[in-house]
């Protein structure tokens, strides 16, 4: 009873379904959200800050808040991330303790995010006392992105051909020269790939702000990276769970906005991807 | 003697690849070496520039003069002598950078140089390989997208651009069809007149064409080493006679 064509009909029909199952509900979350979100969405929402208790006006606040937050993150995770993976993928002899190191990267990268809130907090808001303020939740955001990037960077460093360094030897160049001058310029775009993933995800996340710098109700923008700041993940939380009242489009529209930009940091990060690809030819 | 081994040994970790290698190459002349897949070539070509250096695990014994300095020595200048022992490979590698930029890499690397005198550098380079009427308006374009041909003659031009006295081959033309060959071969006996050149080479037509004198290596010995045309017509030993008459390898 064996019958490879009918066999190959239901198998296909299967993977079929599964992929369905996964994109469908992708699909649905954009779909309602832009329907719902949409109608709210105009200059003044984008440009003014929340008024009657976040019932009306704008989220201009929350977005530049988000907008700090991730550029704190990126100005820290960026170079120690790099620096650690070009110590690990070109000068760390594979021994047990770097092998420990990779290991933890790889599983920091697992851990929940609430759990880098409360570390956030334990350290740079408590311990160091900057209390919550954009630089403790910047730092904690970085802290969250580092093993994204650390992992991104290692990958597009050791995808660079070893015939490219061993050229570069073989001319009298360091090691270091080797690095800064071959392995690192052609790793760049893969670095800058995992880079804005990790924006991304700091962007989203709710849990690692709460406690490190997240405010409430802020009418207004922070003045210095000591300050509190509202974000949009944290607002979106706040206004669909914490306040009364709050009309539907309002809360869909602030999360379109948190969406849209998600999606575009992932866009860039495909369309850059995308070039590399097409640009390399060994 | 430009080059002198003594003595020498070399292991991968407990495989030892090279043994007791005795041999030395003259000056402004083109020693092949020959010998089947897996003898050791390459591994005694790459002792001449310390590449072996970049493996894990490498042991060597023994000393290696060049120009009567020992450069085995733990003490020796990796940078000059990379400088003064050039390598071209199996596989053209460019980077992927401009035929300008690959050509003045050494030179960005070994210290800073006038706008000028780097043209200058790229101009001589590429006319020593024969690229420069067929490059010099294309400088700015990218390496990746030129000939294999052209790619190997640029990867030449750029270690060229170092200013080595010895340059190693290690099969530079196995990729190349065989009118490219032919024409880097021309390029190797003009090449012949400023440059001491080793070539590593599985092609025995091609050591018997291009070459002044050829050593024959098996399992890591050096088994016989001479004047080419002797080895090819009256080798001496029987072991380096089966290999040229095809017993072998
Ligand atoms: N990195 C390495 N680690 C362990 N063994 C190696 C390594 N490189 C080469 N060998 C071994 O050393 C021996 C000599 O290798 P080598 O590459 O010098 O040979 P070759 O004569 O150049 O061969 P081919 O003609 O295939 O290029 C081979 O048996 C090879 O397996
Ligand atoms: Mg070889």
């Amino acid at each position: 009873m064996r019958n490879p064509q009918r066999t190959e009909k239901i198998a296909f029909f299967f993977l079929f379904l599964a992929t369905l199952v996964i994109a469908l509900p992708v699909g649905l979350v954009v779909i309602i959200i832009i329907s719902k979100g949409l109608p709210a969405i105009n200059w003044q929402f984008l440009s003014d800050i929340p008024r009657q208790g976040m019932r009306s006006g704008g989220i201009f606040p929350a977005i530049m808040g988000t907008v700090y937050l991730v550029t704190g993150a990126i100005i820290f995770a960026l170079p120690i991330g790099l620096l650690a993976a070009v110590y690990l993928s070109e000068y760390a002899k594979d021994n047990l303790l770097t092998r420990v190191i990779k290991l933890a990267i790889v599983n920091l990268a697992g851990v929940p995010s609430v759990v880098y809130g409360l570390f956030g907090l334990a350290l740079f808001v408590v311990f160091f006392k900057f209390g919550a303020s954009i630089l403790s939740g910047s730092l904690t955001l970085g802290i969250m992105i580092l093993p994204i990037i650390i992992t991104a960077s290692r990958e597009a460093l050791e995808s660079v051909p070893y015939s490219f360094r061993e050229v570069s030897y073989s001319l009298g160049a360091s090691k270091w020269q080797t690095i800064r001058h071959i392995v690192l310029p052609n790793a760049i775009p893969g670095i800058l790939t995992g880079t804005i993933l990790g924006l991304g995800r700091a962007a989203g996340e709710t849990a690692p702000i709460l406690f490190t710098v997240a405010a409430f109700y802020l009418p207004q923008l922070p003045k210095s990276i000591f300050d509190q700041a509202m974000a949009l993940p944290y607002h979106l939380y706040v206004i669909s769970t914490q306040v009364p009242n709050v009309d539907e489009k309002i809360r869909y529209a602030t999360a379109l906005v948190l969406l849209v930009l998600v999606l575009c940091m992932n866009l860039v990060a495909i369309l850059i991807r995308y070039q590399f690809r097409k640009r390399k030819k060994w | 003697m430009k080059i002198e081994t003594k003595n020498l040994n070399l292991w991968y970790g407990t495989f030892q690849a090279l043994k007791e290698v005795n041999v030395a190459f003259q000056e402004k002349r083109i020693t092949a070496i020959i010998g089947p897949s897996g003898c050791g070539k390459s591994t005694l070509l790459r002792v001449f520039n310390r590449m072996n250096d970049l493996i894990e695990g490498v042991r060597t014994s023994g000393e290696v003069f060049i120009d009567g300095v020992n450069i085995i020595d733990h003490a020796a200048d990796l940078v000059s002598l990379r400088k003064q022992v050039g390598m071209v490979f199996q596989r053209p590698n460019p980077f992927p950078l401009s035929v300008y930029e690959n050509i003045v890499f050494g030179q960005r690397i070994h210290g800073a140089m006038s706008k000028g005198a780097l043209d200058e550098v790229v101009q001589q380079s590429l006319e020593s390989v024969l690229l420069w009427d067929e490059l010099k308006d294309r400088l700015n374009e990218s390496a990746m997208g030129l000939s294999l041909e052209q790619k190997q003659r640029l990867c030449i031009a750029r270690l060229i651009a170092v200013q080595p006295d010895i340059v190693l081959m290690d099969e530079p033309c196995s990729t190349l069809d065989p009118q490219a060959t032919q024409r880097i071969e021309e390029l190797m006996r003009e090449l012949k007149k400023n440059y001491t050149i080793i070539i590593v080479t599985h092609n025995m037509q091609q050591a018997a064409r291009v070459s002044d004198d050829a050593g024959f290596m098996l399992l890591g010995e050096l088994v016989e080493f001479a004047k080419t045309e002797d080895v090819f017509t009256k080798p001496k030993d029987k072991r380096t006679e089966d290999y040229i008459t095809g017993k072998y390898g």
